[in-house]
This record gives C-alpha cells, structure tokens and sequence, in this order.
C-alpha cells in the first residue's frame, strides 16, 4: 500500500497550518511556500498519473479499516487525470495571483488556497460517499473564503448569495445520503454499488429518490441549469485568480456525476436505468444553450466568462450524460480543455480590468492598455478555444463530442444545439473583442503613458496557452488515456474488487 | 412515534424553505438553521427508530440501535453549525458595508465602482 495516495490531501492541509501560524506577517515567506507547496502537489500528481495508467486501482485505507468499514482513497485513472488537472492550474493560478498581486489585497490567501486544494484533491480521491460529502465541506469553506477576498459591497453581497446557495446544497446532499444509507446501509462508494444492484427493481422507489437527490446535488456544484443561479454572480464578483480556481471546481460536479452513476447508479441498473440520463441530456442541452447566449448578452467581461464557463460544463454534460465507454471520452477531453481554458478566459478578463482603470470590464471602446497586443492576442486565443473553433482544442473537443453521440437518440438535437451554440458564442466573442480591443478610443493628448506591468501574470497566461495548445497538439496520446480511463469507468468490478478485497 | 418523527422533519424542512425563500438575511440563517435541524432529525432516523437499545453489537445482544447514524449526524451538526458562524459574519458584513440586508444584489453598479476592491 503506498502512502503517496494521500499526500495531496495530507500536505496541503498541513503547509496551510504552517502557513497561518508560523508564516502570518511573512508575505515574500508565504509565497515562496505555497508555490513550493503547489509545485510538489504537482511533482506527486504526475507520479500518481503514471502509476494509475498501468490500470491498477489502488486503494488506501485509512487507519487501516478494511472497506467497507474504515473510509478508502481510492486512486484510478480518473482520479490521477483529475489531480493532476488541478495541480497543473492551481500552480499556474497561484503564479498569477502572486504576480498581480493580488494575494496581497486580503489576509491569509495563501492558506485558504492550500485548504481548498486539500478539499479538491479529497474529493477526487475519497472513495466513500459521506466521505465525499465532507470534502466538498473543505473545499466550500475554503471558497468561502477566497470569494470575499479583498473585500467590496459588491463581492460581500455576492459571497452571500454563494454561500446561502450552497449551504441549501449541503443540506440536499445530507438529505441524499440518508436517502441511501436508509435503503443500503452501508456508504462505501463500491459497497454501495454492490448493495444497489441486490435491491430488486420493484422495490426501488427510495433508491431512486436518492439517485434523483443526490444529482440535484451534483448539479448545483455543475451549475446545470435550472440550478446554475449562484454561477455567474460568483464568478464575475470574485478575485480573478479565484474565479480561474473555481473552474476547477464546476468539475468536482462532474466529476462526482461521472464516478457515482457509472459506479454506483450505472446504466445497468435497473431501479434507476433510463432515468438519470434523461434527466441529465435535456437539461446539459438548456444549459449549453443558455451559456452561449449570455456570451452574447453579457454587457461586462466578468460575466461574459462566466457564461462562457456555464456553456462548457453544458457541452461537457452533453457528452457526460451518454454513460458509454465513447462518449465518457470525448466529455473527460472536454473538461480538460474547458478547465484550462475557463481558466485563461477569467485571468485574460482580469489583465484588462486591471489595464483600464476605472472603465472595468465594460464592454466600451477604451484607451489603449499597456501590452494593448499582448492581450488582445490572449483574449483571442482564449475565445477561439472557448468558442470551439480551429486549430485549439476546443475544436477538437466538439468534434470528439459530436462524433461519439452518434449512437445516441437524440443526436440530431445535439448536433443542431452544438453548432448553432457554437455560432453564436463566436458572434458574441467577436462582439466583446472588437469593442475592447479593436475600437480604440481617439486619444485625447494628454494622456499619461501606462504604467509598466509586472511580467508574471503574462507569463502565467501564456502558460495556460501553451498548456491549451500542447492538448490541441498531444491529442492523440492524451485520447489514449482517456479512453482506457472511460473503459476503466464502464467496467466498475475491477473497482469493487480492488476496495472490497483490500486493495 | 414514526408519524410524529416525520411529521417534525417535515415542519422543518417546510418552515425552513419558507423562511429561505423570504430573501432578507436573518430570515434566511434563521431558515438555513431549520433546516439543518431537519436534516440531522432525518439522518438520525435513517438508522431505523427504536427506543432503549444498544448502539453497539455484542455477543448475546440480539437487537441494537445502528451507531452509525449517530456518528454522520454529529459530523453534520460540527459542519452546519461552522457554517452557520461563516453565514452569519458574511451576512453581517454584507449589511454592514451596503446598509442593506436584502440577499438579492440589485442593480449593476456603475463601471467607476466595479474595480473599488
């Protein structure tokens, strides 16, 4: 049993204690830390992705309590993919928000930081329901925390909104998983799933207000419509860096949908088969459609990336909400590229907020911005990946989408919903773009030259271009993973075993 | 004694989501708490109702009460009652900073204030 399991969860949640206490007046000390802190994550994520690509799943039991009775971390290949995405952004985040300076603006942002890592990362790693449930805690508190950083009427009325939100989603989520403790009595994800399909399908009814609840729960975290209402505040209102974090976090939605209904509710099973999935198509087709046109309708930056991040969790829910080996594929390529790109969208919005004063992210013809280039260039790249189109790998996305929903139903609608939606984010891009960056305001001569710029965050965000591109460029390495990671999925005995037998 | 347990969870849960739904901060913590005495009620009950009996199995006990439930509900009861404390002192400054305890954020300030922070 290797112990390397937990450190994602272990060290961050200790770095964060040193970093209250022993570091609290240290700023220039915080940063090199945490940065180091992240970086290791990292070094120990890509470690964990190689191990978990020979296709073992390892499991860890905590204190030693064999499962079903002691809580396991389980590490598969989905779970080593979506560690390794978050360590990759949140150094780069982390990188951003130190160059801008913007950890500065409030108190202990680095702790919180580290402490909302250590919720993510345990919730891709925790193999227990309840257990899940509690990281989700973590991380919320932590993102609590980091909404209202720095301050302001506005974030404050917004944090307030985000938390009231999601503390009603807490409490679903307890509803939930009493639902199912009450039916099976046990909330070991792999327990669960034996004990699920024991449960003849006439007698189902309770298991299947479970699954519904516990999907309304996942939903709310995926901002699906109808309950995507806390997004878009949130996201605009919050620090830039955050809001880039956060795109992370729609995905612990996903992610928690993918894991509890191919393992535990899987299309197998026959008190909820045919149920889950049409609940989820119809509503990931609504949520696409309204992501896409608030693009188009956004007055300000800040919203407009938040739209655009509801879009790419309605694409990717698309593709999720097949429940086959191909299109599980497609949907785990698209999250990776609507992380990265969700993420360079909302640090891109954040540079011209910065740039133009008191204009803001109002979507005005303005005065030229220091690097005026630079960033229309990373505004473009970020908005031709977003909106889908070639060479990025958005395109190459939707294209995995389009072509694996073949063999669904209701392939006509996709298609017709994902290229029209597709068309439309493109209009309402190029209508933010040429209104900030192309139309100058006339110079009025007395203008004071720009400020120079601290170089990190460009480079920060050029990363996650680079980032972008080599997902465009290694598409065909990264798909071969991804699809033995969704057969992975789809054949859920070899998990069973490995946590019921003890690993 | 199954009636009037379902019975409470369901005046809870009820007068809570009325009180969530009334969008001024201190109706809405008040319905916030409401329901989270709702749900730990209902997680308690998930371990199956029964009066004066053991909550561990040992040899020669044949009935007993499920102790796990009882473990997930104080879990539940630490976690609501940490996040009560946060939304309060988020509400809190919230009203305090706007002089407005409605939840809703109301309109679009203008660009000048967006960047204040």
């Amino acid at each position: 049993m290797s112990h390397w399991i937990i450190a994602p969860v272990v060290l961050p949640a200790v770095l964060a204690a040193i970093l209250t206490l022993a570091m609290r007046h240290h700023p220039p000390l915080q940063r090199v830390f945490s940065i180091a802190g992240v970086a290791t994550v990292l070094v120990v994520a890509i470690g964990l992705t190689m191990q978990a690509s020979s296709g073992a799943i390892e499991v860890y039991e905590l204190g030693n309590w064999p499962a079903p009775f002691g809580i396991v971390l389980v590490l598969d290949r989905l779970s080593a993919l979506m560690v390794l995405v978050t360590a990759v952004l949140a150094l780069v985040v982390l990188l951003y928000a130190v160059g801008t300076g913007w950890d500065q603006r409030g108190n202990n942002f680095h702790a919180l930081y580290q402490f909302q890592l250590m919720g993510i990362f345990g919730a891709f790693l925790t193999g227990d329901a309840f257990n899940l449930f509690v990281f989700f805690e973590v991380l919320l508190i932590a993102s609590y925390g980091l909404m209202i950083h720095g301050g302001g009427r506005r974030r404050l009325k917004a944090g307030v909104q985000y938390v009231i939100y999601n503390l009603l989603g807490s409490t679903l989520f307890l509803f939930a998983l009493g639902t199912l403790y009450a039916v099976t009595g046990t909330l070991n994800m792999a327990d669960l799933a034996v004990r699920a399909a024991e449960i003849p399908v006439e007698d189902g009814a309770l298991l299947r207000v479970g699954a519904v609840l516990l999907l309304l729960v996942f939903a709310i975290k995926a901002a699906l419509l109808p309950l995507h209402f806390w997004l878009p505040e949130t996201y605009a209102e919050a620090p830039a860096p955050v809001a880039a974090l956060f795109a992370i976090m729609t995905k612990v939605g996903a992610y928690s949908i993918l894991r509890m209904y191919t393992l535990v509710f899987g299309p197998d099973l026959g008190a909820t088969a045919d149920l889950i999935d049409q609940l989820l198509i119809y509503a990931a087709l609504i949520t696409l459609v309204v992501g896409m046109v608030g693009i188009l309708g956004a007055k300000r930056l800040g919203r407009l990336a938040a739209f655009a991040a509801i879009g790419s969790m309605g694409t990717m829910l698309i593709a999720l909400s097949g429940f086959r080996p191909e299109t599980t594929a497609a949907a785990l390529y698209y999250m990776i590229h609507s992380t990265l790109t969700g993420a360079l969208l909302f640090l891109v919005v954040d540079l011209v907020r910065e740039r133009r004063g008191p204009m803001g992210g109002a979507m005005q013809p303005g005065p030229r911005m220091a690097q005026h280039g630079m960033i229309a260039a990373l505004f473009f790249g970020a908005a031709i990946a977003m909106a889908g189109m070639p060479p990025l790998s958005g395109f190459v996305g939707k294209l995995l989408i389009l072509d694996a929903v073949r063999g669904m139903d209701e392939v006509w609608l996709i298609w017709a919903v994902i290229l029209v939606t597709s068309l439309v984010a493109i209009v309402g891009f190029g209508q933010a773009g040429s209104a900030i960056f192309w139309k100058v305001a006339p110079e009025t001569g007395e203008e004071p030259a720009p400020a120079p710029q601290p170089a990190l965050p460009l480079v920060a965000c050029f990363v996650m271009l680079g980032g972008i591109v080599a997902l465009s460029v290694l598409a065909g390495p990264v798909m071969g993973y991804i699809e033995a990671t969704a057969v992975q999925l789809h054949t859920p005995e070899g998990y069973i075993a490995a946590v019921l037998n003890g690993g | 004694m199954e009636l009037l347990f379902a019975s409470a969870i369901g005046l809870l849960t009820a007068g809570g989501l009325y009180l969530v739904l009334r969008l001024r901060s201190f109706p809405v913590i008040i319905g916030i708490s409401l329901l989270s005495y709702a749900v730990n009620l209902f997680l308690f009950g998930t371990g199956r109702l029964v009066v004066d009996m053991p909550p561990v199995l040992q040899k020669g006990v044949e009935t007993y009460t499920d102790p796990l439930p009882q473990a997930l509900v104080l879990t539940a009861i630490v976690i609501s009652f940490g996040m009560t404390a946060v939304v309060v002192m988020l509400a809190l400054g919230s009203f305090l900073s706007s002089r407005d305890d409605s939840v809703n954020i109301g309109p679009e300030t203008p660009p000048e204030q967006e960047n204040e922070a």
